[in-house]
């Protein structure tokens, strides 16, 4: 975790009326680094500005001011070549939140392979890609089902599938559990997990789930356009009161400790993120009453 | 979850099954000219001969092919009718003072009109839509059509509008009864009242479907974009398509039937088209 793979300093978007006139600032300067092979979530209530910062960061959405940039490219202060967004594309993957809505293909497999496809990639490469991305998600059983018949979390997983075949460096969830039930959601954050660890692939989570955010190496809170704070999980539940502020919650298990420290009740320590560290701290502090 | 079928494709394993969806293609247009190429009677016994063993070979029911042929009848019968009544011949078969006149060519004209329409639609059905899935034919329209992209034809373009139809077409079904389960409980009626009441009824439901595929041909514009398309040029193919000997054999057996026909038609017995 040394080298910086996202720049971002200064960085602003406005999002124009149809008729172009009126602005409607939807990042106000955003600087952050996000490192290879780090986890981060980016956590904000809607409008926050967490999607369309995503958005900036594979080029979806042309930042209007600031410097972005990514995997050693300068985004911004030019117009790229379609080489070079492809380039980025291929980098930077992206998961979004609807399923059904990424999908192109009838088939599992032939969906998978509707990235590398465009990338030219050429056989058997390409076989041997979307088996391995198809088994990285655990749906080699599904490889020839049609997705509509798929649950939510395996329709969302064939998705991510679609986005490891591109071999990228870094992808982005955007709020990619949000429509998933409590089984999708855990199918989708263990494939996230795996991706990380395994395949030291940087993870950006946008999320406005807090159990979610807690799993991150580290979290960057946004509101209104802005960075509001950036820390480790620990380090961000610390800090209840300003997160209540902006519309957020912390983790019910972070909410536990806040409130019993708030009665007077002596907890040291700081991993309060995780239902297991929050046990760790409420059995040290009663053994030291005993 | 719905089983969506679209037209009438019939799952099975059979030799026509498993032809390349391009060969059967071909093989419609080439079974298509042959049954224009008959003129006599053997040789349209020899069509029907054909057609049987290719209801056999497909192993597709009865019952459904009979099926397909009932949207036709009106059309076999009434071509058939201006056949036996507007034909003029030699041989007469109505008495000379009756007002209308019917002649043994005009009957045998409307017969074998009648035998090339319905070889014509179980033919076309046996090769396309009993045996090849929408999105095999597809792939295979996009492969034959490929030489019309020198002179820019987006057949690519066409080809993946066509895939993604297919695609959203389960989901936009749920999302339909999705729509309407919604209305109903707000206490919409769709069954009653007259014909203009109940077109009426249906605007609620087709505006938010009509809102909400935007909505997804958006989303999907912005996940294409994040997989890196950018058209048809320089895509490679996970599934490529690839002709075997099954169908160089069968491709090889209709062009016979096509000759055999044509020398059939030289065989005098019966009647024979003018």
């Amino acid at each position: 975790m040394s080298n910086s793979y996202i720049h971002a300093e200064g960085l602003c978007f406005s999002y124009r009326d149809n008729d172009g006139k009126e602005e409607h600032p939807a990042l106000k300067g955003v600087s952050v680094d996000i490192y290879e092979g780090e986890y981060v979530a980016v956590l904000g209530h809607n409008g926050s500005g967490k999607s369309t910062f995503a958005k900036l960061l594979n080029m979806i959405l042309e930042p209007t001011g600031g410097t972005l940039v990514v995997g050693g490219m300068e985004l911004t202060g030019k117009e790229l070549t379609d080489d070079e967004l492809l380039q980025l594309r291929r980098n930077v993957g992206m998961v979004f939140q609807n399923p059904d809505n990424q999908l192109v293909a009838t088939i599992v497999e032939e969906d998978v392979a509707f990235g590398p496809e465009n990338l030219g990639v050429p056989q058997p490469e390409l076989r041997k890609r979307v088996e391995d991305a198809i088994a990285a998600v655990g749906m080699t059983s599904y490889a020839h089902h049609e997705p509509h018949r798929l649950s939510g979390g395996q329709k969302q997983r064939i998705a991510i599938a679609g986005i490891i075949a591109m071999m990228p460096k870094c992808i982005i969830f955007d709020e990619s559990t949000a429509m998933l039930d409590p089984n999708g959601r855990k199918e989708v954050l263990d494939t996230i997990r795996l991706l990380n660890r395994d395949y030291g692939i940087t993870v950006i989570n946008i999320t406005h789930y807090m159990n979610e955010a807690a799993e991150a190496d580290r979290i960057i809170v946004m509101n209104d356009g802005l960075v509001l704070m950036e820390g480790t999980p620990d380090e961000v539940f610390a800090k209840r009161e300003e997160l209540v502020a902006v519309g957020l919650e912390v983790p019910q298990c972070a909410a536990l400790i806040h409130e019993l420290r708030r009665r007077g009740v002596l907890l040291e320590g700081t991993g309060i993120s995780t239902p297991e560290a929050c046990v760790e701290l409420l059995q040290r502090a009663l053994k030291a009453r005993t | 979850m719905k089983s969506v079928t679209f037209g009438q494709y019939y799952p099975a394993e059979s030799l026509i099954h498993r032809l390349d969806p391009r060969t059967k293609v071909l093989l419609a247009l080439f079974y298509i000219v042959c049954t224009f190429l008959c003129k006599s009677l053997v040789s349209f016994a020899a069509l029907v001969a054909s057609v049987c063993v290719l209801v056999l070979l497909s192993r597709i029911p009865m019952r459904l092919i009979l099926r397909s042929l009932r949207p036709i009848l009106f059309i076999i019968a009434f071509t058939s009718l201006i056949n036996v009544f507007m034909t003029k011949g030699e041989h007469l078969l109505t008495p000379e003072n009756w007002a209308v006149k019917i002649y043994a060519e005009g009957l045998w004209n409307a017969l074998f009109m009648i035998l090339r329409i319905m070889v014509l639609i179980v033919g076309t059905g046996i090769f396309l839509t009993y045996t090849t899935t929408p999105i095999a034919l597809t792939d295979a329209l996009e492969q034959l059509l490929s030489p019309l992209k020198k002179i820019k034809v987006p057949v690519h373009d066409f080809a993946m509008m066509m895939t993604i139809a297919l695609r959203f077409i389960p989901t936009l079904t749920e999302e339909t009864e999705k729509i309407m389960n919604a209305q109903k409980a707000r206490g919409a009626d769709f069954t009653s009242g007259s014909l203009l009441a109940r077109a009426k009824a249906l605007v609620p439901i087709l505006v938010p479907l009509f809102v909400s595929a935007f909505n997804r041909a958006f989303d999907l514009a912005s996940a294409m974009e994040c997989r890196c398309y950018h058209g048809g040029e320089g895509r490679t193919r996970l599934n490529v398509l690839r002709y075997r000997a099954i169908d160089w054999v069968m491709m090889g057996a209709v062009i016979a039937l096509g000759v055999t026909l044509i020398l059939l038609n030289s065989c005098s017995f019966g009647f024979v088209l003018g």
